[in-house]
């Protein structure tokens, strides 16, 4: 019995290792400025944390096929070292791993999402949330009527920037939480009712990704989705120029 | 503090009634079997749940046979709605985390045989006892009457983030009287696990027998000791914050509410409340929630390996200083759940520290499982395996850790399944093999029949291998920023996954399955199974040295006196390897 258990562990130890070190299933290629940093931390700690989980499994398979217990009186033995040798390990083992941007509003709501852009004057209008009426598409509550500021505001329902200039993305919840997450990014934030959170990020590839929600939001969760567009310079001057005709 | 207490005189008779000695028992034994009941009902449950939802999600328009009978609106014709699943998920979740691993490994097997191992005739307040039980029940039959509503159970989640949870129906199908329903049932739930902590904590502490010194208690009464005191501290704080949520849905008051909020086009009548305020207390709660399943499962499969391998652990002190290690630390890290949240990124740092600092009293533990099997004389008996199929899976669950407890990375695989699969493995699975391996070693003393080993074994093969198939893919998918709580699907870079969904899947279904031989040996054992002796496993702590079942004030009027430690096997005894805890025989010359 201990033999047989020692091999199913060999294979559980194999068999869970293989797709990691093949990259069957893996993150998506980085587009940020920052993500190269998330992709080595996340390397290293699959290095040192896939170690430690095959070398446990693989000690765990050769203790069970060494002592079973095989009637003949042998006196149980301890690990030479004893706990001391073991707790040493261990602290050793754990101890050793352990150190002008472009602004941006976004709005998540059950179920999407929506920018906005602060249009020639730099400035954002005022939000009215006693002003949201989605059947005349104002998302926000804007008032343009009395607020200067949200004349020339635009509203997208694609998030889309240009390459390589900081974003500062402001994100604000209408209803419940949300969270906006892409993967390409290696980004993800939670939206919180209530709080206004800024996040910032460079993207260094132009392309088309998906934006997704990640924080339970009701019975549309699941279809909560937007698209990132990432442009050139020129692309992007050209798309806002247009969006604000 | 009376180590060497005087017998307790028994604080009541042994009733007669049927209903005295079955349902409104005092008799710890009898409260033991009703928690372990009670869970046993709600894993099922919680298993067919999951089912539904692993076949959902990978043949999404396929309808369920049966499923419209439970819910005409949740799934009409048979096909579920998309907020049916979020239900199904609650209640899972709740199911699971609730009723099954805080009350089997915890309320169940502590209230039978914490009493018993340290040799007292029951527990210091039997009232309350019996109280925390019938609290727990009603809890439960509140939370299972929402799948009985019209707008049945919230659709959530077991973490009920407000404002979602909070605002009433406007937020979505079942979060009017269904989500009323689930903070009353999690509150009355508190009650009860609150007056058990209590329990557990005066009996380890007043009613150990003659020579049970605190360093002789058994290693499964320190972790149910252990336990005891985080549950205390746990149940606290979860319960005010049910009741806050509850003033917030019926009262109109705004704790969980911040103002301006339009949900379903209405503007809502509240202001100045913290969604945070729910998530910091929530986490308070539900970080050491996390250990209150896990640490009596480490006392119970430490308890089953040293009978197994018949030698002590390289050293019961350093496991105990880890256990309360953990304990301690387990209120330092309930941050690590909000990496996310928009707190401050700096309280992210101070989170993450201690979480990688608590790493290091697990992974001594696990170390020293690991390594008290080198020398050991180990018994392959259905107990061990799944004691040890514990340490297996449990690194597994511990290592993925270590990649959540980085704010960096928690940043990427936070809403991914990747936190599924490391919560599943550590604390589901892991706190179920302890379970389960209590159950195949305890069964005898609590029913005086052996269960068949034989049955036992080929149950054990099927789970071991069946929760690697389902549970380590997930962490595939996580890397892939797979997103959780979806019912479907539909976002274009998760099409390539869903052929390993659907293996995942179909191991669901086989590994569930596998669990019928386990109810079938349960339910067989107990009325054909061979009679079992006083001491099957030729092991030491108290509940071996009376019968099986043991008689109403435990030991027959027996006063027990205990001569040494619980730990003493591989040594030159009487009856062979090891010495009972109040055996009078001398000491051994040299054990080891």
């Amino acid at each position: 019995m201990g033999k047989l258990l020692a091999v199913v562990l060999l294979v559980i130890a194999i068999g869970s290792a293989i797709p990691i070190l093949m990259h069957t299933w893996w993150m998506p290629e980085d587009i940020s400025s920052h993500g190269y940093m998330i992709d080595k931390q996340m390397s290293e700690t699959m290095a040192e944390s896939g170690i430690a989980f095959v070398a446990a499994q693989l000690v765990l398979a050769g203790f069970v096929a060494m002592f079973g217990d095989k009637k003949n009186g042998r006196k149980a033995t301890h690990l030479p070292g004893g706990a001391k040798a073991v707790v040493i390990a261990a602290i050793a083992l754990v101890g050793t791993e352990v150190l002008a941007p472009l602004p941006i509003q976004v709005q998540a709501e059950q179920f999407g999402f929506y920018f906005r852009y602060a249009g020639p004057d730099g400035k954002f209008g005022p939000l009215h949330p006693d002003k949201i009426d989605e059947g005349n598409q104002n998302f926000f509550g804007l008032d343009p009527a009395n607020d200067v500021e949200s004349r020339d505001d635009i509203i997208a329902a694609s998030l889309v920037i240009p390459v390589n200039k900081p974003i500062s993305l402001m994100m604000h919840a209408k209803d419940v939480g949300h969270s906006f997450y892409v993967r390409e990014l290696r980004i993800q934030q939670d939206f919180v009712p209530g709080l206004d959170i800024p996040m910032h990020f460079t993207a260094t590839k132009v392309g088309k990704y998906e934006i997704v929600c990640t924080q339970l939001c009701g019975l549309g969760h699941y279809n909560m989705r937007a698209y990132l567009e990432v442009k050139s310079q020129e692309d992007f001057d050209q798309w806002l120029k247009q969006q604000s005709q | 503090m009376s180590d060497a207490s005087a017998p307790v005189a028994h604080q009541h008779a042994a009733p007669t009634g049927l209903l005295r000695k079955y349902v409104f028992s005092l008799d710890h034994k009898m409260i033991g079997k009703q928690y372990y009941g009670l869970a046993l009902v709600s894993v099922f449950l919680g298993m067919i749940l999951s089912w539904l939802m692993r076949f959902h999600l990978v043949w999404t328009n396929a309808a369920i046979p049966g499923l419209r009978l439970l819910s005409k609106n949740g799934a009409p014709g048979g096909v579920m709605t998309p907020e049916y699943y979020l239900s199904l998920l609650t209640m899972h979740g709740t199911l699971m985390v609730f009723f099954v691993l805080t009350n089997a490994p915890f309320a169940g097997f502590g209230n039978y045989f914490l009493p018993i191992q340290i040799g007292a005739e029951d527990m210091a307040f039997p009232r309350f006892n019996m109280m925390s039980f019938w609290v727990t029940f009603v809890a439960f039959l509140v939370l299972i009457a929402s799948f009985f509503i019209p707008d049945g159970p919230p659709i959530s989640g077991w973490t009920a983030y407000a404002p979602l949870s909070a605002v009433g129906k406007d937020a979505g199908p079942g979060l009017a009287w269904g989500q009323n329903l689930w903070a009353i049932s999690i509150g009355l739930f508190c009650v009860g696990q609150l007056l058990g902590s209590l329990n557990f904590i005066a009996t380890t502490l007043d009613l150990r027998t003659k020579g049970m010194t605190l360093s002789r208690l058994p290693i499964s009464t320190w972790a149910w000791f252990i336990t005891s005191c985080i549950g205390l501290l746990a149940f606290a704080v979860l319960l005010p914050a049910c009741v806050l949520l509850i003033l917030d849905r019926v009262a109109g008051t705004s704790f969980f509410i911040p103002a301006g909020l339009v949900i379903s086009d209405h503007l809502q009548p509240h202001s100045g409340g913290s969604p945070l305020l729910w998530q910091h207390l929530f986490w308070f709660f539900g970080h050491p929630e996390v250990y209150i399943a896990i640490v009596p499962a480490m006392g119970i499969v430490s308890h089953i390996l040293m009978a197994s391998m018949r030698k002590p652990l390289l050293s019961v002190k350093v496991v105990y200083g880890s256990m309360i290690a953990i304990g301690f630390l387990s209120y330092m890290v309930w941050g690590h759940h909000m990496f996310l949240s928009g707190m401050n990124p700096f309280s992210a740092l101070v989170f993450s520290f201690p979480t990688l600092i608590i790493t290091i009293p697990a992974t001594i533990i696990t170390m020293i499982w690991i390594g008290s099997i080198y020398g050991a004389n180990l018994r392959f008996h259905t107990p061990a395996l799944f004691s040890l199929g514990f340490v297996s899976v449990f690194v597994a669950g511990g290592v993925s850790g270590f990649f959540l407890a980085q704010p960096s990375l928690d940043i990427y695989l936070h809403g991914t399944y990747f936190v599924v699969g490391h919560f599943h493995m550590v604390m589901g699975v892991a706190a179920i093999f302890g379970i389960l391996a209590g159950t195949y070693f305890w069964f005898p003393k609590m029913s005086g029949r052996m269960m068949n080993d034989t049955l036992g074994k080929i149950h054990f093969w099927l789970t071991f291998i069946g929760v690697y198939c389902i549970f380590m893919p997930f962490h595939f998918l996580g890397f892939a920023g797979n997103v959780r709580r979806y019912s479907t699907f539909v976002d274009d870079y998760l099409q390539p996954l869903l052929p390993l969904h659907k293996f995942i899947s179909i191991a669901a279904f086989l590994t569930g399955a596998a669990q019928l031989i386990f109810l079938y040996n349960l339910i067989y054992s107990r009325f054909k199974g061979a009679p079992a002796p006083e001491n099957p496993w030729e092991a030491t702590s108290l509940e071996w040295s009376t019968t099986s079942p043991p008689p109403f004030d435990n030991f027959g009027g027996r006063h027990v006196v205990v001569k040494r430690g619980p730990n003493e096997y591989g040594v030159d005894g009487a009856h062979g390897d090891f010495i009972m805890q109040d055996s009078p025989e001398p000491e051994p010359a040299a054990g080891d």
